[in-house]
């Protein structure tokens, strides 16, 4: 296909895009080196861009991401920013401060730093988790923490705040001008769910893809070629978060970011695990759909998602129909969603049950690297007590420990009805012990994630007495 | 000028900022470039059967493969003995190994030809690890053996003496910047090569001994490093002999650039190593005796092993005086990539080994593991103060950066308030360690110790500086700015450094072993002064005088020192340089002196000087996961007369998060048939920002200049790598807590500390302090 997009402040025309074709890839061959390759992986940050997105303020951002797992298909109308774009006839401050504090040394990963300092330093704020997914093998990161210290803080008054004051032009859909002849065209990003619907009826053997990062993979890392790809960005039915007295609805296609922002202080066990999920270039494009939909035993949101009761809504030909989150996943991989079907929200309840008094609820992941990694094993736990401090529901949710995200049903069981204490702690952990039997691999022995299985749950009672 | 010791930021850091500084796979494109693609094998060891290459031919795009049979010369890039074969023919050595490259219009075209090349292997039995070498006796050299006074003898006689072992694991170097050679071939038969490399004349040697040509006929450049750090020595030779080849063979530019999973399965790393030791030690913590075997995981061939090895062996004593020790070392030949240099060269392995010994001593006694190192160190004069090889510690200066350290970390105080927040926690504990590096600076090999230059000056008065070195991010150009400038006394303004050529500087040694800025360094300043008392002659004969020696060069002015109000400029003394027929081109050159070694005996002054540091770190260890926070690190660490501090203390951090992260969390896994699992950055996870400490405070040792060394500085590119093992004791120390205040012996804890690892070692713990509540510990 042909599409348009803007970088640095130019519209381009790219004609006979592959939908393989990441930005990264683009972007290099067509002579734009400043942004390097570092893993094509989404782990090290070096290609780091920034795109003008909506934030889950309402308002324009750049948000970084990385170019290496972006389809430059999905870029299609979109404004983005490169570290070539950055300096404005002179250094920008974010450049400036690099340079003082001798932030760079053999300079790979610098442009990808620049870009996440860069798109941090237009919301204000500048600190680690701006470049937690930015790795550097050479300066140990102190320097660049100290070119940070430098750059936060402001409230800049120049050409790229400016930009951001205009309103961006809505993601327009793509692919379906003519939507009644089959049509050559393997990329399709729709702007209602019906057409995604239509389109799935119409191909079946057509590929959902939302924020890539998992898709996106496949793409870069593996050149595999997908017959026909539908993107769910511009759907607008998919990215919406509503807040109801008894319940939040989070639609598949919010970006994680957003969830992050707007949800902050709802779920603590939701908060916590995002904060330890990947790193910002990844939340800034990754969906709790995509997370679900991937059905990847070491997605993290699933086990939280488990201990808070969630239902996830799913539409398909015959229309809608909601199916809890415990029931979702079948297999390794495998998940109940039928062909013709999409994930289109996530329901949490908010309330604990009846005759609650109290909930406890917290979640925690144990990886290798305690930032950006994949789980060993990660685990959330819901437990309402009632008035005299016995347990009337409990959920604990796993990642990593078996084929499909799971809860430990027979502990939660075993649980009801007990005493919150030692002495049920010690009980649970008996149970716990053998309530999986997960795998050795290269993440950790099958073991160690038996006792992580005991060592979390136990760790959530000493938090939380 | 004194632009000498300023805090000065790295030459290219506008470039890097930009994105403006080229690296090889950023140049512009020549016309018809062709790029490279390997097919992998499955089996860590096996025989080829059959290669079939018919089938990649029917891909679009494909121009042609690449098998043993076209090697025009040597088909071995071995750089040290010849058995490291480019192409293989019979048998494949381990997983991953290159069999066949594939040649494409495109890269993507490369990848979909090898995905049909047809290779048929029969299995054979691999060796994958140490231990199963030494079952096999497969090793790659005879038994070195390093000696002072009688440790058998000794150790029967100490007071106390204990046996184990000490496991460590290899390192990835993961620069950001994959391993990347660009090859444009002339009409005439030679060939020019932009290859990230950080050893040039040995690449272009090596590119070709492979197509077979004269030296002369092969120029290799290396604009500049996205990181190297000993892996693109010797590593980089091989792709860019892959790029020659297919250049010869196609007559067209020919590129090779690794993905990182092909560079990570591909690429030797840092040698895991395995120590066995008796000790022998007195009841105040002195060692009187060590008998220790070092074995390292060599991998399938040779590469740069043995001095690595060396290195181990002469790192084993760290900064402690050891009277009778036996050092046995052994290259295990194993089916694995063939390990490499990373930075520390083996030192940090062969130190890793003594602190796990101290350790174990203090635990043994009971005694604070501090108190066991101090009262160890080298010291005084004469025989205490000399290492097991025989080389006196001149300038000793453990006790200056020990004391210093201690003192800026308040580490006395933080001991009592970790062990009062210990006693309350029972879930988590922390740990406070401080540990010492002394470390040898000089190429192991003593004819690397030499370099040259070649310093251009234009009668505008700007001026072209090479040099031997290499840029991979360790600001050595800003540094040879920096002596250059001073020493003609000019501004930096008017340089431009060049990038590294084979055909500026010839016959130059690796970047590597800390070296770059000591031995080019004296090399620029070497040119410098040749040209500079060539101009001193030219500006006498402006000025009407006749004492040259007494001319001044500075702030870009020249005048004699009588007269200072007569000045000219540097510019105007070039062009008159010129006019008169004064060349004003100059080389330079330097060899270190007074370095020897008697392989013999084992025996000489390997080492121009050492470099010293100390480090204190503190961690809290979470007792249900394993894992671990560091919450503080000081640093003291001796860098001579810095001549950057901004560079050096760079270096000293990057270094330190660097070893931090092959002791805690970079591991490397292999499965049973010898499959590397970890070859991304999902899988093998080096430090982000995250994992390194808001308090991170790097001192540099003050009124510390170096005798003989550029300017009075030191190397410090390695050194600080080995700070980090005050992580790893702190670590140690945490778990030791979770005995809650019963001493234990024993405290055996993995490298890299992973959390699983350090879970167990927890448990270890928890274990023998049950125990040892009916049994007394030590008894004497
Ligand atoms: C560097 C990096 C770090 C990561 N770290 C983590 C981590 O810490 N924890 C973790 O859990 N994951 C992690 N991931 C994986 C990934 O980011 C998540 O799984 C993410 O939520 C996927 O969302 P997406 O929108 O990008 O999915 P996509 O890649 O777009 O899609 C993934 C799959 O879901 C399907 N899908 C998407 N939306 C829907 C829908 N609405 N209905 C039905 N099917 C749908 C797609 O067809 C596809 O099969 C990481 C990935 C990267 C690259
Ligand atoms: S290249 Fe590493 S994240 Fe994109
Ligand atoms: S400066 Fe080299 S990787 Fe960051």
């Amino acid at each position: 296909m042909n599409l348009t997009l803007t970088i640095n402040g130019e519209p381009v025309a790219v004609p006979n895009v592959s939908p393989t074709m990441t930005l990264l890839q683009y972007l290099r061959a067509s002579g734009r080196v400043g942004t390097k390759e570092g893993c094509a992986d989404g782990d090290c940050g070096a290609c780091t861009v920034a795109v003008i997105g909506e934030g889950s303020d309402g308002k324009l951002h750049y948000q970084a991401m990385n170019s290496c797992i972006v389809p430059l298909v999905s870029m299609a109308e979109r404004e983005i920013v490169t570290v070539e774009g950055v300096a404005n006839g002179s250094l920008h401050p974010v450049q400036e401060a690099m340079v003082k504090t001798g932030g760079s040394q053999c300079g790979y990963c610098t442009p990808g730093f620049i870009m996440s300092l860069f798109a941090a330093y237009y919301d204000g704020t500048v600190d680690d988790l701006a470049v937690e997914g930015n790795l550097c093998r050479c300066t140990g990161y102190a320097s660049i923490r100290r070119a940070a210290a430098l750059v936060t803080g402001a409230a800049p008054v120049d050409a790229f705040s400016e930009r951001l004051q205009h309103p961006l032009n809505p993601l327009p859909p793509l692919g379906l001008a003519d939507r009644e002849s089959p049509s050559e065209q393997p990329f399709y990003r729709p702007g209602a769910l019906s057409e995604v619907l239509m389109l799935l009826q119409r191909y079946p053997e057509a590929m959902l893809v939302a924020g890539a990062t998992d898709l996106g993979l496949e793409l870069s890392h593996h050149r595999q070629q997908f017959p026909i790809l539908i993107s769910l960005e511009a759907v607008t039915d998919l990215r919406f978060i509503d807040r109801r007295h008894d319940a939040v609805e989070i639609g598949a296609a919010v970006p994680l970011s957003h969830i992050e922002d707007q949800l902050r202080g709802v779920f603590p066990s939701l908060d916590e695990m995002l904060h330890w999920f990947a790193a910002r270039q990844v939340r800034n494009r990754a969906t709790l759909g995509g997370n679900i939909g991937t059905a990847s035993p070491i997605g993290d949101l699933p086990p939280v998602l488990l201990s808070l009761d969630a239902t996830l809504r799913i539409a398909g030909p015959n229309g809608e129909r909601q199916i809890p989150l415990c029931d979702f996943f079948k297999g390794y991989r495998q998940t109940d969603l039928q062909p013709g079907e999409v994930i289109v929200s996530v329901i949490i309840p908010t309330s604990p049950i009846p005759g609650s008094q109290r909930r406890l609820s917290q979640s925690y992941k144990v990886g290798k690297r305690g930032t950006d990694d994949i789980s060993i094993v990660a685990a959330a736990f819901t437990i309402d007590l009632d008035a005299d401090n016995r347990i009337l529901h409990a959920r604990l949710g796993y990642g990593g420990v078996a084929a499909t995200p799971a809860r430990a049903r027979g502990v939660e069981d075993l649980l009801i009805g007990q005493p919150w204490n030692a002495a049920t702690i010690e009980l649970a952990k008996v149970a716990l012990y053998d309530a999986f039997t997960p795998l050795t691999d290269l993440r950790g022995s099958a073991e160690y994630r038996k006792r992580l299985v005991v060592n979390l749950f136990e760790k959530f009672f000493v938090q939380h007495p | 000028m004194g632009s000498v010791g300023e805090r000065r930021s790295h030459e290219s850091a506008v470039g890097h900022v930009s994105g403006k500084a080229t690296y090889t796979d950023d140049q512009r494109p020549p016309i018809g470039m062709v790029s490279l693609y390997p097919v992998l094998s499955p089996h860590a060891h096996a025989r080829i059967t059959k290669i079939d290459v018919a089938a990649a031919y029917e891909v679009a795009g494909v121009v042609t493969v690449l098998t043993a049979e076209d090697v025009p010369g040597e088909n071995d890039t071995g750089v040290i003995v010849r058995d490291e074969i480019l192409l293989p023919t019979e048998e494949i050595h381990y997983w991953g190994q290159a069999v066949v490259w594939v040649v494409g219009e495109t890269e993507d075209a490369a990848r979909e030809g090898a995905a049909r090349v047809i290779v048929e292997y029969e299995p054979l039995v691999p060796i994958l690890s140490i231990r199963e070498a030494i079952a096999a006796d497969s090793f790659h050299v005879p038994l070195q053996v390093f000696r002072r006074g009688e440790a058998a003898t000794a150790l029967e006689s100490a007071d106390y003496s204990l046996s184990g072992e000490v496991e460590m694991n290899g390192q990835d170097h993961f620069y950001l910047e994959t391993q990347a050679s660009w090859v444009i071939p002339d009409t005439e038969g030679n060939y020019h090569v932009y290859a990230s490399t950080q050893h040039p004349t040995e690449t272009q040697v090596v590119v070709a001994r492979v197509l077979g040509i004269a030296t002369n006929q092969v120029i290799v450049t290396c604009l500049r490093m996205g990181g190297g750090f000993g892996g693109k020595e010797s590593q980089a030779n091989p792709y860019a002999a892959l790029a020659a080849m297919a250049a010869r063979k196609t007559g067209r530019p020919a590129r090779v650039r690794l993905q990182r999973h092909h560079d990570m399965i591909l690429t030797g790393k840092r040698h895991g190593f395995l120590g066995r030791y008796q000790v022998g030690f007195a009841a105040d913590g002195k060692i009187t005796a060590l008998a220790v075997e070092l074995y390292s995981d060599g991998g399938w061939s040779m590469d740069l092993s043995p001095p690595v090895l060396m290195r181990a062996m002469l790192h084993v004593d760290n900064a402690y005086y050891i009277p009778h020790i036996e050092v046995k070392g052994r290259i295990a030949k194993t089916n694995r990539v063939s390990n490499t240099a990373f930075r520390g060269f083996g030192g940090p392995q062969g130190m890793i080994v003594i602190e796990d010994i101290v350790d174990r001593i203090a635990r043994t006694l009971n005694l604070p593991p501090h108190r066991v190192r101090e009262r160890n160190f080298y010291h005084g004069s004469g025989e205490t103060n000399t290492t097991h090889y025989g080389q006196e510690i001149f300038d000793n200066r453990i006790d200056r950066v020990w004391t210093e350290v201690k003192t800026n970390a308040r580490f006395e105080e933080r001991r009592q308030a970790i062990a009062e927040f210990n006693r309350e926690h029972p879930y988590c504990k922390r740990g406070l360690a401080i540990t010492p590096v002394k470390f040898g600076i000089s190429f192991n090999k003593t004819q690397y110790n030499q370099a040259g230059a070649l310093v251009l000056i234009y009668t505008d008065g700007s001026i072209q500086l090479n040099h031997g070195g290499t840029e991979m991010g360790q600001g050595l150009h800003t540094k040879m700015l920096q002596v250059a400038a001073k020493t003609l006394g000019v501004s930096i303004e008017r340089f431009r450094v060049m990038p590294t050529s084979t055909d500026k500087v010839p016959n130059t040694s690796a970047t590597a072993a800390s070296s770059g800025s000591d031995l080019n360094g004296q090399a620029v300043k070497d040119a410098c002064e040749t040209l500079k008392s060539r101009l001193a002659i030219v500006a006498a004969r402006m000025l009407n005088l006749d004492s040259p020696e007494a001319f001044v060069f500075e702030d870009d002015w020249i005048y004699c020192k009588t007269y200072p109000s007569y000045r000219l400029s540097f510019s105007e003394v070039a062009q008159q340089a010129y006019n008169e027929r004064v060349s004003l081109a100059a080389t330079g050159f330097y060899r270190t002196p007074n370095i020897y070694w008697d392989s013999k005996t084992a025996k000489g002054r390997p080492f121009y000087y050492f470099a010293f540091g100390a480090a204190v770190s503190e961690v809290e260890v979470d007792g249900f996961t394993g894992t671990f926070k560091l919450r503080q690190v000081d640093i003291v660490h001796d860098v001579g007369e810095s001549l950057n501090p901004l560079v050096d203390q760079g270096q000293i951090e990057g270094a330190f998060v660097q070893g931090m992260g092959w002791l805690t969390m970079e591991e490397l896994v292999w499965d049973p048939q010898g499959q590397l699992r970890t070859y991304a950055p999902s899988t093998y996870k080096i430090p982000t920002i995250s994992e390194v400490p808001e308090h991170f405070q790097i001192h540099l040792l003050e009124r510390a200049p170096q005798e003989g060394v550029i300017y009075g500085s030191k190397a410090v590119g390695e050194p600080p790598f080995m700070l980090a093992m005050s992580v790893r004791e702190a670590i140690r120390e945490a778990v030791a807590a979770f005995a809650h205040g019963q001493p234990v012996p024993y405290v055996p804890l993995a490298a890299p500390a992973t959390p699983e690892a350090t879970l167990w070692a927890i448990e270890r713990v928890r274990a023998a302090a049950s125990e040892s509540v009916e049994q007394p510990l030590l008894t004497s």
